[in-house]
């Protein structure tokens, strides 16, 4: 059987899994589109939450990211993870309690303000819309590489499959999608790496694996690879070349956004009890750190292995020759992916042999004189298709491939569904029932939700044709908007007693900053050549782009304390609101009286 | 009132929030260490101590304070559903 009826046969099988799951669980009440019934148990939660998280970021780009970086891009290991010890210790338990369907609808009971309401409605739908591009662009290259299709048509097959399931279910179907999901994802991504782990360290964990020992080389792993790519002229994989404050900021914009999605947050109020949101937050992050224990594993030994390829007798001997490359079967991988347009090589010097090496650096220049050697051969490699070709690099079996592009698209759908969930429920239960047509009807309302669902794929998939970088990067601005915006006027409204106008006023200052600043950097509304500024050159203190969502939280803290204190305090109702949101007992009743 | 402890139930909500938010504040102590501090800026101070090829600082940033948030969460689970009980605040 060739790799093409494998791959074919994976993602047919998991995609007939999840339709079957759909059909299943169809959902016919609002409280079950919005928040699955309130039956999910913690486990099954926390699974469901861990596949709504883990997005083509996630799978596809960020072992990628920390492989061609080292070191330095630990923020995305640390920060999209420690979110939850935020989401779990700030907002979980408490948000459970509160009953509601949505995050804007806390906002505008917990502020009494139909402009807070609004204004978070707005704010979700950015981060939302902001986040789904990059899972539109991961399904496109899942697609792009596995079915050979361009990615174009990948990414409009992946429009329809998200809105046959996500359209129909709601949350209900979502939720037990994404556990299936999950299993698909989570398998994918492993497999591979024990594999990996054991040809080169021969430990079966590649999270020890990595601090383990290179086999070839007798010498440890991080090492080795610390030694070849020093000796191509490329940064030290393990030590710390960028700046430490947008390291710190990044990490921290990244930890407080991550507690500031809405179509996470959400997740938590479909469990039963208080308790269990805070188990169920603790669970999640089981489920996820199973792969974000491996990615960085991942990401080492896939860089050692790729320069090794190109170097295979060592990086002071001869480069890998053309002929090589067109022969020999451990480097078929290239030719499958340069036809995807996603890598490329040119022989510039005419020797016959692929140099790979950073000919920005200054030895490597030298050397390159001294060899004759014209640049870097290999000029283009998408970072995103790491993992799913990491297979492919290794030798893995086709099966294994297979199983890969299967979880790619798992993680990528998962996501998008759970953010054009919270889209639709923001713009049905936020905008339609809360603002324009209170009195609509359940059924009135289910239908706007479905309407509104469809929509936002339609503007998903064209954003995702016209994507503004990498699917991790665009990921990350969402991550500065949710950071700057919405974790900071919830934390304030469960911990503090801060008033309507000084949450409005907070919430707009930190959004706006935080969208100028992003917009300065990268383009008014992404747009190529509309930028003032670059992130190699940043507007304020060095901080880039990415970076500034947590600056973007203590403005909104700051500003919201500041109007809160010179206007009226908060009514009674609303202390007494406060007072039972940071009670468990009487969430049930909470809930039933909705 | 509550019928476990008999005390007051307006200062009791206030002693449970309290113990509560002293929760919180050491879980996050505990937070930024592992990360913002071991992880980042504290590197430097610990590079001394090897670990499989690198040092303790590069372990923490990709390896061990992911270990450690999973702790925090599930140490602050098991604590507050146990002062819930110990308030009587817990749900029926």
């Amino acid at each position: 059987m060739d790799q093409f009826t494998i791959n074919l046969l994976f993602v047919g099988a998991s995609f007939a899994i999840y339709i079957g799951i759909a059909i299943w669980a169809r959902a016919g009440s609002t409280s079950e589109f919005y928040a699955a019934g309130r039956g999910v148990h913690p486990v099954t939660n926390g699974m469901a939450t861990a596949a709504d998280w883990m997005s083509a970021a996630s799978f596809l780009s960020m072992a990628g990211l920390i492989a061609f970086v080292g070191y330095d891009n630990s923020a995305y290991l640390m920060g999209w993870t420690g979110g939850y010890v935020l989401l779990a210790l700030l907002l979980a338990p408490y948000l459970r309690k509160f009953g509601k369907f949505t995050v804007s609808e806390f906002i505008g009971d917990r502020f009494y303000s139909p402009t807070a309401r609004l204004v978070a409605v707005i704010c979700l739908i950015i981060c939302s819309v902001t986040y789904v591009i990059g899972q539109m662009t991961g399904v496109g290259v899942a697609f792009g590489r596995f079915l050979e299709v361009d990615n174009t048509t990948g990414l409009l097959i992946g429009a329809v499959i998200v809105f046959a399931y996500a359209v129909f279910g709601g949350m209900k179907g979502v939720t037990y999608t994404q556990v299936a999901q999950y299993i698909v994802l989570i398998l994918a991504y492993t497999i591979p790496a024990i594999f990996i782990s054991l040809q080169l360290t021969g430990n079966p964990i590649p999270g020890l694996g990595l601090f383990g020992t290179d086999l070839a080389s007798g010498e440890p792993l991080l090492q080795k690879l610390d030694q070849i790519v020093t000796e191509l002229g490329f940064n030290q994989y393990t030590a710390h070349d960028g700046d430490t404050l947008n390291l710190v900021l990044f990490t921290l914009s990244l930890m407080i956004g991550t507690a500031g999605l809405p179509h996470v947050i959400m997740r938590f109020f479909t469990v039963p009890r208080v308790a269990d949101a805070r188990w169920s937050a603790g669970w999640a992050l089981v489920f996820i750190a199973l792969l974000y224990l491996t990615a960085p594993a991942v990401g080492a030994m896939a860089r050692l292995n790729i320069t090794q390829q190109f170097w295979p007798n060592g990086t002071d001997a001869q480069a890998v020759s053309l002929e090589q490359i067109e022969t020999d079967p451990a480097y078929d991988w290239m030719a499958t992916w340069q036809q995807t347009g996603m890598l490329g090589w040119e022989d510039l010097n005419g020797d016959g042999l692929i140099q790979y090496y950073n000919d920005a650096s200054p030895d490597m220049q030298e050397r390159a004189a001294a060899e004759g050697w014209e640049g870097n051969e290999l000029n283009n490699f998408n970072r995103d298709i790491l993992v799913l070709a990491n297979p492919e690099i290794a030798n893995l079996p086709s099966w294994v491939i297979g199983l890969i592009a299967a979880g790619g698209l798992a993680a990528a759908l998962s996501t998008a569904a759970g953010l054009l969930l919270a889209i639709s429920s923001a713009v049905s239960h936020d905008l339609m029932k809360g603002q324009l047509t209170p009195n609509i009807s359940e059924k009135g309302e289910l239908l706007s939700a479905r309407i509104a669902m469809a929509v936002a794929i339609a503007v998903a998939t064209w954003l995702g044709l016209n994507p503004p970088g990498f699917a991790a990067q665009t990921v990350a601005l969402a991550f500065g908007l949710a950071a700057s915006s919405i974790f900071p006027v919830l934390m304030m409204g469960i911990f503090t007693k801060v008033n309507n106008k000084g949450a409005v006023a907070g919430m707009l200052a930190g959004l706006l900053l935080t969208l100028l600043y992003i917009f300065l950097h990268k383009g008014w509304f992404f747009i190529p050549g509309t930028n003032s500024f670059t992130d190699a050159e940043p507007l304020l203190f060095g901080i880039k782009s990415t970076s500034f969502g947590a600056v973007g939280a203590l403005v909104n803290f700051a500003v919201a304390f500041a109007v809160s204190k010179t206007t009226t305090p908060i009514p009674a109702r609303i202390e007494d609101l406060v007072e039972s949101v940071r009670i468990p007992r009487g969430a049930g009743a909470a809930a039933a009286d909705h | 009132m509550s019928p476990e402890t008999g005390r007051d139930s307006a200062s009791d909500g206030k002693a449970y929030w309290a113990a509560n938010v002293r929760i919180i504040k050491i879980s996050l102590i505990i937070w930024a260490l592992v990360s913002f501090g071991f992880g980042i800026l504290l590197r430097p101070l610990i590079s001394g101590i090897q670990v499989g090829g690198s040092d303790l600082g590069f372990w923490f940033a990709q390896q061990g304070s992911i270990l450690v948030f999973l702790a925090i969460i599930f140490f602050y689970a098991w604590k507050m559903n146990k002062l819930d009980r110990e308030f009587g605040v817990e749900e029926e």
